[in-house]
């Protein structure tokens, strides 16, 4: 559109835009580069990918560094530029078990077929501050890696292992998995009309914002819930992408992902057939970043306690008030909507409050 | 091109498509406005895309403005009724760098397609019009009842009945219907719809009006329509009359009029001048300006 010269508004904008963009460059530091978001803050890079659904670390890189650092601006950046890209097919559902794991863990055993792997995680790290780290240089770096990667045996762990409820539902403790030729729903194409099917619920969560699907597990934890999760199997890795070859139909891999993955196990629930089972909560997302999947897999978990029994009791079990608060983009969006001028409706409301205020004053007048 | 480089916008336009959403996308925006013509006042469902703006900052008019332009379009952007809001300054830039060959304008009357957050313009729309309204609630039964699927069975039944209780209850606390702006209005007799926030004084203009009026919810994912020649009410009881903002200055009894065009007639912006003064203008820019130059002329 051919732009249109016009006072105030357009001005300020781009006043503001440049002073952003100065806010990064002053000072004396050396401008990020891509690969240090990425090798260096993986943690925050996982969230970006994780809520901006697009998953091209490249590009959450870059958001990171154009928006100054802040997560939710950032997966914003990844959810636009996946507006302008079209939906070019489906893949088959993918089977975890073919993940290239990078860490496992079950909290329901002591020892797992496999066995456990802690891999990198700060669970058990004292968080005292390393103030060496204040001061660091490259050669530093290089060191660091070469006694991590000297002392390795070659292939000293499996690249892939079982998954821990297998051992459940050979027991038949937990629920056969149900096979469902059902077509996922797609989040991106169609609005949430609830009631909706789990697989919307699992697909608004595996992007939602990491905070807001916390504190709703966090209440139901607290006790505005009852699911009193035990993770069955935690695990990350790297779950290769196979898609149907354009002329064949045939699966090919196109590349991998980084996923977590947790299932949680809950109490268990009388069935039809019977004989009482445990039940199942499922979270999955892009990325590193275990405390989203296991509060997702928690709140899937009671969202679903209360489907079966028809009943609402708590905010974290009814689908409507998680599915449509957990979007970061969307609430982030409209918490900040409240800067814009308001001040047509602001004289709406004073018209109003004036009336009421001189009705009120005739009323105080009348006689009694 | 425009040189305004905001945080998310490739200075390079051509890097994104025409309209900056891909075909599929507007197909189904498409889609959606038939059928919202079609059903007038009834809430469509759309997937919503992501827009490089925030929600809450108009992406739901904006997916409608991007499904309807063409290169041979006449677009104007108003945010509180002034084309110079920095909302609107953000939008036109943004339409400017992804729709080449899309004239823009200023002027209420030069355009085809008009993209507004609160306001109605003052110069009664034409047949070749289209006003696209940001909605930030699409749902007008919302303040009596949260659950979206309960909502849905209740306006299939046309079943408003809580929406008279709440302006009964309005009348019993204060002898008035408080209701601002977003005043609950019944299109062709059904459906009640949210006619997004513009104040009571612009709820007038969408009965029976010439031109197409679409509501886009980005956030909530809902468009919906008051077609051309339609009926358009707000609710009210049979002895209480609807009333729009009054502008009566409590001191003479007389209405305040525009500081710059003078106008009686118009919605205006009451403000407080650098000397704690109030004074009020006309909320609408373009029919400021457009009066100014008629006095101008006949002078």
């Amino acid at each position: 559109m051919a732009y249109v010269a016009i006072r105030g508004g357009a001005d300020a904008i781009e006043g503001s835009a440049r002073l952003m963009d100065a806010l990064r460059a002053m000072g004396a530091s050396a401008p990020l580069e891509l690969d240090q978001i990425e090798r260096q803050m993986p943690l925050l890079h996982s969230r970006v990918l994780s809520e901006g659904s697009l998953y091209h670390p490249r590009l959450a890189s870059l958001a990171l560094k154009q928006s100054l650092g802040d997560s939710l601006e950032a997966a914003f950046f990844l959810r636009a530029y996946r507006s302008t890209k079209p939906r070019l097919g489906e893949t088959a559902p993918h089977d975890t078990r073919t993940m290239r794991v990078v860490r496992r863990v079950s909290a329901a055993f002591k020892d797992i077929p496999g066995g456990q792997m802690l891999g990198a995680t700060p669970d058990y790290l004292h968080r005292l501050f390393r103030f060496d780290l204040m001061d660091e240089d490259a050669g530093r770096f290089d060191q660091i890696a070469r006694d991590w990667f000297g002392n390795r045996p070659k292939a000293e762990a499996p690249l892939t292992f079982p998954k821990v409820l297998d051992t459940l539902r050979a027991e038949g403790l937990l629920a056969p998995l149900a096979q469902s030729d059902e077509s996922p729903f797609d989040i991106t194409r169609e609005p949430l009309i609830f009631p909706v099917p789990r697989s919307a619920q699992l697909a608004t969560m595996a992007r939602g914002e990491t905070g807001g699907l916390l504190a709703l597990a966090y209440s139901n934890m607290r006790g505005y819930g009852d699911v009193h999760p035990t993770v069955g199997e935690l695990r990350v890795g790297y779950v290769p992408v196979m898609v149907p070859h354009p002329v064949t139909g045939k699966p090919m891999e196109a590349g991998e992902v980084l996923v977590t993955e947790c299932e949680i196990v809950a109490m268990f629930e009388k069935t039809d057939s019977g004989a009482p089972v445990f039940t199942l909560g499922y979270g999955a997302c892009f990325g590193h970043n275990e405390v989203k999947a296991i509060a997702m897999a928690v709140l899937d978990r009671a969202i679903s306690v209360a489907r079966e029994k028809g009943r609402v009791a708590n905010p974290s079990e009814d689908p409507e008030f998680v599915l449509l608060h957990v979007d970061g983009i969307e609430s982030m969006g409209f918490c900040t909507h409240y800067k814009m001028p308001h001040y047509v409706t602001f004289q709406s409301d004073m018209d109003r409050l004036r009336a009421a205020r001189t009705k009120a004053g005739e009323a105080a007048d009348a006689p009694r | 091109m425009h040189p305004v480089d905001t945080m998310g916008q490739s200075r390079d336009g051509a890097a994104y498509g025409f309209a900056f959403l891909d075909e599929d996308a507007k197909r189904e925006l498409r889609r959606a406005i038939f059928k919202a013509v079609c059903i007038p006042g009834h809430q469509v469902p759309y997937a919503s895309r992501e827009m490089p703006i925030a929600r809450g900052f108009g992406t739901g008019g904006m997916q409608l403005t991007l499904a309807l332009l063409g290169p041979d379009d006449t677009c104007k952007v108003i945010d509180q009724g002034a084309d110079d809001s920095v909302n609107a300054a953000n939008i036109r830039a943004f339409f400017a760098l992804t729709c080449p060959g899309v004239t823009g304008t200023l002027r209420t009357e030069a355009a085809s397609v008009i993209q507004t957050r609160h306001r109605i313009p003052e110069l009664p729309l034409r047949a070749d019009q289209i006003l696209v309204f940001q909605v930030p609630y699409p749902d007008p039964l919302v303040v009596v009842e949260p659950n979206a699927a309960k909502r849905r069975r209740m306006h299939g039944r046309a079943d408003y009945a809580r929406l008279w209780v709440k302006l009964y209850e309005d009348m019993v606390a204060f002898d008035e219907i408080t209701i601002s702006h977003r005043y609950p209005t019944r299109i062709n007799g059904h459906y009640i719809i949210d006619p997004s926030p513009i104040p009571r004084f612009d709820v007038p203009k969408l009965h029976q009006a010439d031109c197409l009026y679409l509501f886009g919810a980005g956030r909530e994912k809902r468009i919906y329509a008051v077609p051309p020649h339609t009926d358009a009410i707000p609710i009210t009881f049979n002895d209480v009359t609807f009333a729009v903002e009054s502008f009566r200055d409590k001191a003479t009894g007389k209405r305040h009029v525009c500081r710059r065009c003078g106008a009686d007639d118009s919605f205006l912006d009451e403000f407080p001048d650098n000397d704690g003064a109030r004074v009020f203008q006309c909320s609408d820019a373009a029919w400021c300006d457009m009066r100014l130059d008629r006095l101008e002329a006949a002078e």
